[in-house]
């Protein structure tokens, strides 16, 4: 354990954000058991695995959107740029701020589209008219959808498709510049078209950010991720290349997942 | 029916209808469904015949003077021009008094407390204030606002008085209002890294919006044609002045009829004046609640 450790902290400079011997438990229930693992920058990392396995839970730890869960615990530490996120003197606005998160449903505001772009921008006090648009155009082309909304920014956001409020979504969690995105099944509510578009963003997203995606979807995994990481009744089992992963596992509880044989 | 048994079944336990049963069952749904429609339209009758009574009643002694003049000749002629703007100034009073701390109460209690015995015991008490009988709450209104805060009889302490009444609907229809706030919204919002209450100022109060304020003008308008909170602390019998400072008595409508019909010096003469006031405040109780009701709608729409 010691040695694991060791290394762990060895590796920091070439991880971007990783967690260490992650306990997490509501209430009685342990929901996580002893997660290690580490993401590198500007690679994609797709959390695989049956429902309630812990992957969703997983994530929400990253950015401590758990917090909110007012009978939860945490044991363990998770790292980002090598500080413990939830050491005490960690302010989680800011945390926040660098990690941000795509969540399962479109869940725009009930404000315009170009308020819900700039939202990120005014709570952190950026005040300057100029910049605020310019920053919400950018946003918003980053997202792709730029072409389909630039017209009507002015109209509520919750008159779009559900797959292109969740590239409004994905717009708003970049116009903060996080370093890390958290996306928790970003496709799973959309059609296969609106899925397409939301895959071939994550593509061209990954040269900036680090990004960790939650799927259902394994063909989803395959495609869009760097690394895979399986997740069954709230451990890791194994993580890896995804090519690896989905052709030579080293597990067999993981042979039998992406086999189909459960979950 | 299924004790009978006596449905034939084949081997897959697939079993064919029995005509009858059918027929019973769907009568019963009948039954019930008539049962349930008729429970439903006796409030609406029931408004109909209060409306009907008063207006059968009343209808004479609705003039302009009755509507812009003073009583006159000891209550029996005159208006209630008076009444009409006391109830109107300690509704307000009370709006003012209860919105402020009743949003703030529901704020906390859904959005920042931790779930905990302290929590639990503001609860308790809210949910008690809530069942206190409102000539308690005119007792109350007396021996404190009036006696210890030394306000006398005036519309200060009837609106604070109304408005502690009001406290505990204004606290039940925002919480229910901030509740039907997804999280969802709450969680973007945090994840952008807002702060809690950039979270609850700039996304939830504003979706919460239409129901906080339709509920508390519902608990205002119920609390405006309470007699026993105001008439120890804000309404008097009779004053033909108009206030000029909220630490003026005032008249107000629920207490003038309470008064016209069992204090009154012509009991029976003043009968008409009596429905004509009940006429007044229920247009005018009535009337706030359509305001909320519009109000509410204008907002959904903005929202939308």
């Amino acid at each position: 354990m010691n040695r694991l450790l060791q290394q762990e902290e060895q590796m920091i400079p070439e991880y971007k954000m990783s967690s260490e011997n992650l306990d997490f438990y509501y209430g009685e229930f342990k929901a996580l058991h002893n997660v290690t693992m580490a993401f590198k920058p500007c690679e994609v990392t797709a959390l695989i695995g049956p429902s309630g396995c812990g992957k969703s839970t997983f994530i929400r730890c990253l950015n401590r959107m758990n917090d909110l869960i007012p009978i939860s615990r945490v044991d363990g530490k998770v790292m980002l740029d090598g500080n413990d996120i939830y050491s005490p003197s960690v302010d989680v606005v800011m945390l926040r701020r660098k990690v941000g998160m795509v969540f399962q449903k479109p869940n725009p505001f009930p404000k315009s589209i170009f308020d819900n772009v700039a939202y990120g921008l005014w709570v952190n006090g950026i005040k300057d008219k100029a910049f605020v648009r310019d920053r919400v155009e950018e946003s918003l082309k980053q997202a792709a959808i730029w072409e389909e909304v630039k017209d009507r920014l002015q109209d509520t956001a919750l008159g779009l498709s559900g797959g292109q409020q969740q590239r409004l979504c994905i717009a708003r969690a970049l116009a903060v510049k996080p370093e890390v995105v958290l996306m928790d099944e970003p496709a799973s509510a959309l059609d296969p078209i609106a899925t397409q578009k939301i895959e071939e963003l994550i593509h061209q997203l990954k040269e900036m950010y680090t990004i960790i995606i939650v799927t259902h979807n394994m063909q989803q995994a395959a495609r869009v991720s760097n690394v895979t990481a399986f997740f069954y009744m709230g451990k890791l089992i194994e993580s890896g290349d995804t090519d690896t992963i989905f052709t030579r596992p080293r597990k067999k509880q993981t042979e039998d997942y992406i086999t189909g044989r459960f979950g | 029916m299924t004790t009978k048994a006596t449905q034939p079944m084949d081997k897959n336990g697939i079993f064919e209808s029995n005509p009858a049963y059918d027929k019973r069952r769907k009568r019963k749904q009948t039954l019930f469904f008539i049962l349930f429609r008729g429970a439903a339209a006796i409030n609406g009758i029931a408004l109909l015949i209060i409306v009907y009574f008063m207006v059968v009643n009343g209808w004479r002694a609705i003039s302009w003077e009755f509507l812009t003049q003073p009583p006159m000749e000891a209550m029996t002629k005159g208006g209630i021009l008076p009444c009409i703007v006391g109830t109107f100034y300690l509704s307000f009073g009370a709006i003012l008094a209860a919105l402020p701390i009743g949003i703030a109460s529901a704020i906390y209690l859904n959005e920042y407390a931790r779930p905990g015995k302290t929590v639990r015991l503001i609860r308790l008490s809210i949910n008690n204030l809530a069942g206190v009988p409102s000539v308690v709450f005119g007792l109350f209104g007396l021996a404190f606002f009036v006696v210890i805060l030394n306000m006398g009889v005036s519309i200060a302490a009837g609106a604070l008085t109304l408005g502690a009444m009001s406290l505990p609907v204004i606290i039940g229809a925002t919480e229910e209002a901030l509740k039907s706030v997804p999280d969802t919204y709450r969680e973007a919002s945090l994840g952008l890294g807002a702060t809690k209450w950039q979270t609850i100022w700039r996304v939830v109060l504003p979706s919460a919006l239409p129901g906080i304020l339709t509920g508390a003008i519902l608990g205002i308008s119920r609390a405006a044609g309470e007699t026993a909170p105001i008439m120890f602390t804000g309404a008097v019998f009779f004053t033909p002045k108009l206030p000029t400072s909220i630490f003026n008595e005032v008249m107000a409508l629920p207490y003038h009829i309470y008064v016209l019909a069992t204090a009154g010096t012509e009991i029976e003469k003043t009968r008409h004046l009596q429905y004509g006031t009940a006429i007044v405040l229920i247009v005018l109780v009535l009337g706030m609640n359509l305001i909320a009701i519009l109000w509410r709608a204008h907002l959904r729409k903005k929202l939308k």
